[in-house]
């Protein structure tokens, strides 16, 4: 059988033989409608398939709201110990909402660190940087402890041993009158205790884990 | 094809034993007793559809397909995973009638409701619950028959590949299932899973955010996981397992390969 296109090199449809081509036309009518319909198709699926993508996927942008909270009295936390503060992590969400962090008074001494030279409370969260369990201060061997995974961490938050990937997070603090408050806005830290904002656990934050595991738009640093 | 040897009849005595119909009986036409009637009712109405949807052929495609000799009960596993998908499927419908994805206290009041005072609330949650891990169990002794078997070779690789997704969607549902209680398990283990996600470099983090809907464990995770579960991917397992079925209909399955082909004489004498 013959094929009718490649007998016919001409782009034209009057030359095809096409009945009731048009002078200069190339688009039959047929093929016309053919795109049209699929666009027209194309542009109904697109309206309501995007706006439910972008429904969906939308909180990855939106930058969360945090809060300052009072969480003592300037006299509450010593230097060389931790005391643990319950509060609200993220709002409307009753007991589910809350987190720990163990906080102690800024000191001289031991947070020589640049970056903690004018933090006036040391406020360590209680998130495993593993894989998020919740830690906890054992004072007798003066380690945070996980209990998933054995994660061991110093005094200062940093990874002593097990599978953490960077030091502990922590909130920033400020002191209002007598009164020491909380922000509960996370930032965490790499190994040498230099500032990153919030990454989620098991993200490392040396050498290239900042540009592996990059800041995300609703997690920023914003106090 | 060879004339079939007929059943022998049940050796009922004479008296016991159904009579013949009589021309003219059971076609509907009023003349047949009751029973007649309501068998050519049955039989009419399957004709009514057949006629205008052609179903019974699709059916005998499906269902009456020829299997090569040496098929075996391991050829059941297939079938036992959709059923205990079904099972899932349906009690996971009714769960939906009780539960609700509420953080704040809702969700896991919902489950001990069902759980301790609906009437066999504790019998189809632990169907739920135990199915799931039942549906893992058998997907994957499955996949080792199919394996085992050689039955992912051409031309069914894509059938082996539609397969490894719905393995992949079945632990996707297993995920997000495990938070729908609301305990502390489920908080903690899903705080872990999730962290795991994250992991992976680059799409990891935004990865999480898009789970929990927003930075951390917040208002909408668990009825993000919710959605995900009773919405997002049965409806891509449905639609997976009709073509993973498809597929089946279409290209048969496989001998056991200890099966080996008939050796055909003539067949020899050419090739040598």
């Amino acid at each position: 059988m013959p094929d009718k296109h490649t007998q016919h090199k001409s782009k034209y449809t009057a030359d095809l033989m096409i009945p009731g081509a048009f002078e200069g036309e190339t688009v039959t009518r047929r093929r016309f409608m053919t795109g049209t319909a699929h666009t027209a198709g194309a542009v109904a699926a697109a309206s309501f398939a995007l706006p439910a993508l972008g429904f969906a996927i939308g909180p990855i942008f939106k930058q969360q709201p945090h809060f300052w909270e009072q969480i003592g009295t300037t006299e509450d936390f010593p230097e060389n110990n931790y005391i643990p503060v319950v509060f609200t992590l993220t709002q409307g969400i009753g007991e589910a909402g809350k987190s720990t962090a163990y906080v102690r008074k800024h000191n001289p001494a031991i947070d020589t660190d640049i970056y903690d030279r004018h933090t006036p409370y040391i406020a360590i969260s209680t998130r495993c940087a593993h894989l998020g369990c919740p830690v906890r201060w054992v004072d007798a061997a003066e380690r945070f402890i996980c209990p998933c995974h054995g994660g061991v961490y110093d005094l200062l938050g940093r990874r002593v041993s097990g599978p953490p990937v960077r030091p502990l997070d922590r909130f920033p603090t400020r002191v209002s009158g007598d009164r020491v408050e909380l922000y509960s806005g996370r930032f965490s830290v790499n190994s040498e205790l230099k500032r990153f904002s919030p990454r989620d656990p098991g993200e490392t934050l040396d050498g290239i884990g900042q540009y592996l595991y990059p800041s995300r738009p609703d997690a920023r640093k914003s106090y | 094809m060879p004339k079939l040897p007929k059943l022998p009849a049940p050796p009922l005595p004479a008296a016991l034993r159904e009579p013949p119909p009589r021309p003219g009986e059971g076609n509907g036409d009023g003349k047949g007793g009751p029973l007649q009637e309501a068998k050519g009712a049955g039989i009419s109405v399957i004709d009514w559809v057949d006629e205008r949807t052609s179903l019974s052929g699709g059916a005998r495609w499906m269902m009456f397909r020829k299997v090569p000799k040496g098929t075996n009960w391991f050829y059941t596993l297939g079938s036992a995973t959709m059923f205990v998908f079904l099972s899932q499927a349906v009690t996971g419908v009714f769960l939906a009638m009780y539960y609700r994805p509420e953080p704040s206290g809702g969700a896991y009041e919902s489950i001990r409701y069902i759980t301790n005072d609906v009437f066999l609330g504790q019998f189809v949650r632990g169907m739920h619950k135990w199915g799931a891990s039942v549906m893992v169990v058998l997907v994957f002794l499955h996949m080792g028959r199919t394996f085992f078997f050689g039955a992912y070779k051409y031309p069914r690789e894509l059938n082996w590949v539609i397969g490894v997704v719905l393995l992949i969607l079945t632990m996707a549902m297993g995920f997000t299932g495990y938070l729908l209680p609301f305990d502390e398990r489920a908080y903690w283990a899903t705080t872990v899973g999730v962290n795991i996600n994250g992991t992976g470099p680059l799409i990891g983090p935004f990865l999480n955010d898009f789970l929990r809907g927003g930075p951390e464990f917040g208002a909408t995770t668990l009825s993000r996981f919710y959605a995900i579960h009773m919405l997002l991917i049965p409806g891509l397992m449905a639609a997976l397992i009709g073509a993973h079925l498809y597929l089946v209909a279409k290209l048969g399955t496989t001998a056991p390969p200890w099966i080996k082909a008939d050796q055909n004489p003539e067949l020899g004498k050419t090739e040598a």
